[in-house]
C-alpha cells in the first residue's frame, strides 16, 4: 500500500512529514545545537565557519546565511527547528514568519489585526477565492 | 480515589509568555487576551487542583530529530524551563508528580497505549504559557504538573481519533489511582494558525468557533475529523488542536461548560479556551 499524502494540494504549505524530516536531519540538528548560549555566541562570531561543523548540503547552508526561510522548508527544515535561528537573531515568530509570505512585517502584522489571512481562497492549488 | 474533576483548553503562544515576562500584558495588544481568562483565574483559585496532566507538544526543545515520540509522559521529580532559543522563561520549575505519572504510564500502557516514559526532560513555551495564564507570576507554581508531550510537529502525528481514545485511558488510569487527589486535565495549543510558507497567517475563526462547540458537546464525532480537515481549514500548525482531545477524552461524556473565549490574533494564532467542569 502506498502512502496516502493529501496534503500536497495546500496551497503555500509544506508539510512537514518523515520524508521531509530525513533531508532535513542535519540542518535541524544545527539549529538545535542554537539552543545553548555558547554556540550562540559562535555561531554569530563566524555563521559560515559554525555551518561548516554540519554536514547540511551547500543549499541548506546558503539558505540559512540568506535567512530564506521558505528555501530551508523546501529542503527539510520545519518552523520550529528554524526558530532557533531567528531567536538568536533576536527575531519573534511574528516577525520571522512575515518574512515567508512576501509581505512587509507591517502589513503582515496588519493582516493578523484584521483578522488573518482568509480561508477562502487559499484551500487548494489553483482555487480561486 | 484519585478523580479527574475538570478540563481545560488553552493556545499556548511563545508571544503570551513574552508578554507576561516583559510586562506587556496590560498594553493595548495584549489587554483582550489576557481579560479572556480572568475569570477562569479566579475559578481555578477556588477549584484547585493537586495535580494536572498537562497536554503539550514540544516545540523542537526537548526532543530533536534524534528521537520523536509520538506520545511521551513526564515521570520526573521535576522539570526545568527550557532554552528555546532566547534563555529560559523566567518561570519557576515544574515539580512533577512521579508516583501519579508512573501509574497513568502502566495503566495506559496495559490499555494499549504504548507511551515512552521520560525521565529527564525540559519543558518548553508549550507547557508553560497555559501555566502562567491560569496561574500568573507565582513564586512556585500551585500545583503539580504531569508532562505529557504529544508528536504533532513531525507528520503524520496522532490522528483526533487516538487522541480521543488516550483521554479515555487516561480516565480510567486516574480513577484507579488509590490516593485521594485532585486532578485536572489540560489540552493545550491551537487554534487555527500556520506558521510557514507563503499562506502563514491563516486563521479560521469559523472552523475554530465550530470545534469549540464540538468539543463541548459532540467530542465523538469531532474525533473523526481527518487530519487534512486541520491542515486546510486551520492551518498547518493548527493541527495542535488534536491534542485537545486528549483533554475531552479524559472527562465525563457530557460536561459543564464554565468559560468560553476565543480571540484573534494572538501573534500569528487564534487564541481560544474552555474550562469544562465534570458532573459531581
Amino acid at each position: 500500500m502506498s502512502l496516502h499524502k493529501p496534503y500536497t494540494d495546500v496551497p503555500g504549505t509544506t508539510i512537514f512529514d518523515a520524508d521531509q524530516a530525513r533531508k532535513g536531519y542535519h540542518l535541524n540538528q544545527f539549529c538545535m545545537s542554537l539552543m545553548g548560549p555558547e554556540n550562540r555566541a559562535r555561531f554569530k562570531a563566524d555563521e559560515r565557519a559554525y555551518l561548516e561543523e554540519w554536514p547540511m548540503t551547500p543549499e541548506q547552508r546558503e539558505g540559512v546565511l540568506a535567512r530564506d526561510y521558505n528555501k530551508l522548508i523546501s529542503l527539510g527544515g520545519n518552523v520550529y527547528f528554524l526558530a532557533k535561528i531567528f531567536s538568536t537573531d533576536g527575531l519573534s515568530f511574528q516577525q520571522a514568519v512575515s518574512t515567508m509570505t512576501g509581505m512587509t512585517p507591517e502589513a503582515y502584522v496588519q493582516m493578523m489585526v484584521n483578522g488573518g489571512r482568509s480561508p477562502e481562497g487559499n484551500r487548494y492549488i489553483g482555487e480561486k477565492p | 480515589m484519585a478523580r479527574i474533576t475538570a478540563g481545560v483548553t488553552t493556545s499556548h503562544v511563545p508571544a503570551i509568555g513574552a508578554a507576561v515576562d516583559l510586562g506587556k500584558t496590560g498594553e493595548p495588544y495584549w489587554k483582550p487576551v489576557f481579560a479572556g481568562y480572568e475569570a477562569s483565574k479566579r475559578w481555578m483559585a477556588e477549584n484547585l487542583p493537586d495535580v494536572i496532566i498537562l497536554v503539550y507538544n514540544d516545540h523542537a526543545s526537548a526532543f530533536s530529530l534524534d528521537i520523536v515520540p509520538t506520545f511521551a509522559i513526564g515521570c520526573a521529580e521535576s522539570f526545568a524551563p527550557a532554552d528555546e532559543g532566547w534563555g529560559p522563561r523566567p518561570v519557576p520549575v515544574v515539580q512533577g508528580h512521579p508516583e501519579l505519572a508512573a501509574h497513568i504510564a502502566q495503566s495506559v500502557i496495559q490499555q494499549d497505549f504504548d507511551l515512552t516514559i521520560i525521565n529527564k526532560m525540559d519543558v518548553d513555551h508549550g507547557l508553560t504559557v497555559p501555566l502562567s495564564l491560569l496561574f500568573g507570576q507565582p513564586r512556585a507554581w500551585p500545583v503539580k504538573v504531569i508532562p505529557l508531550a504529544v508528536n504533532v510537529v513531525l507528520y503524520p502525528p496522532p490522528s483526533g481519533r487516538r487522541c480521543y481514545e488516550l483521554g479515555k485511558a487516561i480516565r480510567n488510569a486516574v480513577g484507579s489511582f488509590e490516593p485521594d487527589l485532585k486532578v485536572q486535565v489540560w489540552g493545550t495549543g491551537g487554534m487555527s494558525h500556520q506558521l510557514q510558507g507563503p499562506r502563514a497567517g491563516l486563521i479560521n475563526q469559523a472552523w475554530d468557533n465550530h470545534f469549540l462547540d464540538r468539543l463541548i458537546d459532540d467530542p465523538e464525532g469531532l474525533s473523526r475529523v481527518p487530519h487534512i480537515e486541520y491542515v486546510r481549514e486551520a492551518g498547518s500548525e493548527g493541527i495542535e488542536l488534536v491534542m485537545w482531545l486528549i483533554m475531552r477524552g479524559a472527562l465525563q461524556p457530557k460536561v459543564k461548560l464554565i468559560h468560553r473565549f476565543y480571540h484573534v490574533p494572538a501573534s500569528n494564532t487564534a487564541v481560544g479556551h474552555l474550562v469544562l467542569e465534570n458532573p459531581a
